[in-house]
């Protein structure tokens, strides 16, 4: 049961606790800079803060006994002399890090493990609790790397990364776009998985392959590893193979369109979701903020609204704002506009901790 | 040597007092300042070693040209400024 929450905005990380009194603010770092993700290792407690100061790039910072202290930010390799690679708008493909969209601690058994995926696509590895990286060369060399395009953003990026609760060295990752990719052997080689998703959204030859799959978000059972959610542009995803095939789910009201995805840690049939209008408005439907649960593998939803705006409600949460705690009990999940919630029985019930932060990028329990 | 001063919007993030260096090019200026300086580099440089999108260089008032290989001349009485754009919000 976690009694803490991390919250990464555009404007500082904010923490909140929960005390007799219930849930509330009780600190902010980091105040005025734009905070993109941060990750609460488990393993040791250790935070991991990626900030984007804009003009002068993007920096990760790591928290001490005391406060905060500045990192190693993963850096790309000199681009070869001469080289020409264009994104898909024909501009040079920038080998820089452009945001940080992924901070995954590795297996139970490698302490100091980090992966961290980025925008323009390279994935990185830390061995030594992100004292220095290294870039996944055998991915950002693979000639299907060339195919991912941008989604949301201008450049493909690497959002989810899913490291085997069972063995450490089966890594999954997904682009956004360029669909799910895996590795059995710790990074070394790197195989396409997803077929069974569609994309709506391309020519009819690319329709169904899985390398033109704009995934939004993917999530595991920390239980039953075989089982895989997604949160997809197109709709919501499942996979009881991991990851080798999906089967969509189709008639979710009030939308299968939407961000994140949160998975029960020991149900592999329990998931929760946060729909909104597809695709280019991104608000919810009617102004009435919902979630949507499932609870038999995606065969029939219920959509939450205890305790979540009903009128006027305009929020919209990205990918990595809606999070799940160990017990699979509480979940908490922030706004583009500025709205916190957390439920402590699996989403019947909600409670605003407050609508007035900064834009939120990001929500982890701690 | 040249004198070489910085936005002071960077000195929040990391203190970069005014710096004498050597050098003919910017290039050669700036990587003696960040030696002694290293966490400022990649507040002012991408992952190529180019200048930021959004940095900027004077070398006595005038923009620099080359953005990525920093190669604009300098002289011993050259004074550089490191400036960005001030857009934000």
């Amino acid at each position: 049961m976690s009694d803490s929450l991390i919250v990464s905005t555009r404007k500082g990380l904010f923490r909140v606790a929960r005390r007799s009194g219930g849930w509330a603010v009780e600190s902010v770092d980091f105040l005025g800079d734009n905070v993109s993700l941060t990750l609460a290792d488990p393993r040791d407690g250790r935070c991991y803060a990626a900030l984007d100061h804009g003009h002068f790039g993007v920096k990760v910072h790591r928290s001490t006994a005391t406060g905060w202290e500045e990192i190693a930010t993963p850096a790309y390799p000199p681009k070869p002399e001469g080289l020409e690679e264009n994104d898909m708008w024909g501009r040079p493909v920038p080998w820089s890090t452009a945001r940080i969209w992924a901070l995954q601690p590795g297996g139970a058994a490698q302490p100091g493990v980090l992966w961290c995926g980025t925008l323009p696509g390279g994935l990185f590895r830390s061995a030594d609790h992100g004292e220095s990286w290294e870039m996944v060369r055998s991915l950002w060399d693979h000639p299907g790397r060339k195919r991912w395009m941008g989604g949301g953003a201008d450049l493909p990026g690497i959002h989810s990364i899913i490291v085997d609760p069972r063995n450490a060295d089966h890594v999954w990752i997904a682009v956004s776009t360029g669909g799910i990719w895996f590795t059995e052997d710790g990074g070394n080689a790197w195989t396409q998985r997803g077929e069974g998703m569609r994309a709506d959204h391309v020519p009819p030859e690319l329709v169904h392959d899985p390398i033109a799959q704009d995934v939004h978000c993917l999530m595991q059972c920390a239980a039953q590893p075989e089982r895989m959610w997604v949160q997809h542009h197109n709709g919501i995803f499942v996979s009881s193979d991991a990851g080798r095939n999906f089967t969509e789910i189709t008639g979710v009201q009030p939308s299968a369109f939407g961000f994140p995805v949160a998975v029960h840690p020991a149900d592999p049939d329990t998931a929760w979701f946060v729909p909104g209008i597809k695709d280019e408005k991104r608000i919810p439907l009617d102004g009435r903020l919902v979630v949507t649960r499932t609870r038999d593998g995606g065969q029939t939803f219920d959509i939450l609204t205890n305790g979540l705006p009903q009128v006027h409600a305009y929020d919209l949460v990205y990918r990595h704002a809606l999070a799940i705690d160990p017990t699979g009990d509480r979940l908490a999940f922030g706004s583009t506009t500025g709205g916190l919630w957390v439920t402590e029985d699996q989403g019947d019930r909600w409670t605003e901790i407050t609508h007035t932060l900064p834009p939120i990028h990001a929500v982890t329990f701690a | 040597m040249a004198m070489v001063s910085f936005t002071p919007n960077i000195q929040r993030h990391v203190p970069c007092p005014d710096t004498e260096a050597a050098g003919a090019t910017v290039r050669a200026v700036l990587d003696q300042v960040f030696a002694g300086n290293p966490r400022a580099r990649a507040y002012v440089l991408d992952d190529q070693a180019a200048l930021r999108k959004h940095m900027i260089i004077f070398i006595d008032g005038e923009i620099i040209r080359d953005r990525a290989r920093l190669s604009d001349p300098v002289t011993a009485a050259s004074h550089i400024h490191v400036y960005q754009a001030l857009s934000g919000g």
